[in-house]
């Protein structure tokens, strides 16, 4: 593949290209290595960037956590809120409104709203920007840096976070109208506390713990959007490296992307246990 | 069984569904009548705007985007639907073994499936892909060795709730084989949980193709729906339908499949059917 690009391909460079990536050994012995150098977090070297894996993607890896740290919170704020408006008023016409709306972007493709929002807002609107992080020839310093990311980021945010808003706003309403029925309600209700306490105080707390499980579990999956995301909207992060990965054919790159991620999934599932024990006490370590 | 059908028709958002799935199976089953010939054949000029000459106008090399969106209705309903068949048979084969033998088997296979599960769906899928080489075969290889753990868990759960039910134990003292009381007995009980599931990763495995094809892995013979927005993509400026139309596919499609598994599960819970 690379000779072919090179235009050359005599036996001589060609066997030159198979030492340096190690294709001249055995496959398990290549296995062996790799697996010895992934102990050392020696992710290999992308030959298609001339860098180490790792140093790519660390650089990459910032965009990324800034994007889905923003879809995480937006998601889980407007998923939790729509789901307490919907079953605060169940089987009403705003539960109805909440719930279609909910159905609807569950069955969303992620890459396709992107472009629709595109084509509104920046095509058809000019509001903000279509793609990238920031707008690189405008060199823009401190806050309005800041504020230049953050136009940026609207819309691939807004995108990433419109199906887990779905989900999450489905979760709420569920969990909050099963803890509706419960004993400690009626408790709540004869002590004389009015109806907005015992939601806010009483059942949004009980009924936000299977919100934050499934939270968790979905980073892995939020990972996976990013990819579509990003390359949609060309952010800088992990999932634009690992499109243009794809592309170039940058296998000890892709694999390094999966590896990584990989791992931090497990990283915030132990985060997400260690959270469950501050929101519910009665849970032990 | 007409008692089932009878509740499943009565269920607004299963009738709803079943009707939008039907339109969308019947146009699947068509398109070769409808539109004969290799939708990829060019048809007018390029970039005619929908409702002209053409249903849904043409895209940038003049291929008719009606005629894309029948044959791209096939890929989408058989890929989703044979992914969805591979990863329930193999979930459910490893899930009730799970669930019925326990023990140390127990613990190797669900730790395995939580293997499974850790590893980001996605980006796996897109590697799966990328590294057996874009093809009809390998997406459905990718989407199922995806989806199985899900239904894997899900079975294990209603064996081992059932596991110790008297009428196992009845069927395991008139001395049946497992494989009998597995399959005989055990499993036509937890089938209503295996559909809902089924149904619903019918409508994932919809949206994960067409991701994969829209980032240019899709099977490069066949006409999808992703494939059209991704190809569309760089022409959103001046021609929008080339995206919005196939997505407006998809969001239908997958609506139609959730609808049905929700109208699915209200039928077929029992617990629900009561109240």
């Amino acid at each position: 593949m690379l000779a072919g690009e090179a235009g050359s391909a005599t036996p001589e460079y060609m066997a030159q290209l198979r030492q340096r990536f190690g294709l001249d050994q055995p496959v398990l012995v290549q296995l062996a290595l790799y697996m010895k150098n992934m102990v050392a977090l020696d992710l290999g070297f992308s030959f298609r960037y001339n860098m180490p894996v790792l140093t790519l993607i660390l650089n990459r890896l910032g965009p990324t956590l800034l994007l889905m740290g923003v879809t995480l919170v937006l998601s889980v704020g407007a998923g939790v809120t729509l789901g307490i408006l919907a079953a605060s008023r169940a089987k009403r016409w705003r539960d109805t409104l909440i719930s279609i709306l909910a159905l609807v972007s569950y069955a969303t493709p992620l890459f396709w709203i992107g472009l629709m929002l595109v084509v509104v807002f920046s095509l058809k609107l000019d509001w903000l920007p279509t793609s990238g992080m920031e707008t690189v020839a405008a060199f823009h310093e401190g806050w309005s840096r800041v504020l230049d990311i953050a136009r940026h980021l609207i819309l691939p945010a807004v995108t990433l976070s419109l199906f887990y808003m779905a989900l999450y706003t489905r979760l709420m309403r569920a969990a909050m109208l099963e803890q509706a029925g419960m004993d400690y309600v009626t408790t709540a209700r004869a002590k004389g506390l009015s109806e907005g306490r015992i939601t806010l105080a009483h059942v949004v707390r009980n009924a936000v713990l299977p919100v934050v499980t499934v939270a968790g579990v979905q980073l892995g999956g939020l990972l996976g959007g990013s990819i579509v995301v990003e390359s949609v909207f060309a952010w800088p992060g992990l999932g634009f490296l690992a499109f243009q990965a794809l592309f170039a054919r940058d296998f000890n790159l892709l694999l390094g992307i999966f590896f990584l991620s990989a791992s931090l999934v497990v990283v915030v599932n132990l985060g997400v246990d260690l959270l469950y024990t501050f929101l519910d006490p009665r849970i032990q370590v | 069984m007409p008692g089932f059908w009878r509740r499943l028709l009565g269920n607004r958002s299963a009738l709803i569904g079943l009707v939008i799935l039907a339109v969308v199976g019947v146009t699947a089953a068509a398109a070769p009548f409808l539109f004969p010939g290799s939708p990829f054949r060019r048809v007018d000029r390029p970039f005619q705007p929908p409702f002209g000459a053409h249903l849904f106008g043409t895209d940038v090399l003049g291929r008719n985007v009606a005629a894309g969106l029948a044959h791209g209705a096939r890929t989408s309903l058989m890929i989703g639907i044979l992914a969805t068949t591979v990863a329930v048979l193999v979930g459910t084969l490893i899930g009730a073994t799970a669930g019925y033998y326990g023990g140390r088997l127990d613990d190797v296979l669900m730790r395995t499936t939580e293997f499974f599960q850790t590893i980001p769906t996605f980006l796996f899928a897109i590697i799966l892909v990328a590294i057996l080489a874009p093809s009809i075969r390998s997406i459905v290889i990718a989407i199922a060795v995806v989806s199985w753990p899900g239904v894997a868990r899900l079975v294990r759960g209603e064996f081992l709730a059932m596991r110790h039910r008297e009428f196992v134990h009845a069927c395991i003292g008139l001395g049946m084989s497992d494989r009998r009381v597995i399959f005989r007995h055990v499993l036509p009980n937890c089938l209503s949980p295996i559909i809902v599931t089924g149904s619903l990763t019918v409508a994932t495995a919809i949206l994960i193709e067409s991701a994969l094809s829209f980032l240019g892995l899709g099977d490069p013979n066949v006409m999808s729906w992703g494939f059209m927005i991704g190809s569309g993509r760089t022409f959103l400026r001046t021609a929008w339908w080339l995206c919005t139309i196939p997505g407006m596919a998809i969001l239908v499609t997958v609506l139609a499949i959730n609808l049905l598994g929700e109208g699915l599960n209200d039928t077929l819970n029992p617990r629900l059917r009561n109240s």
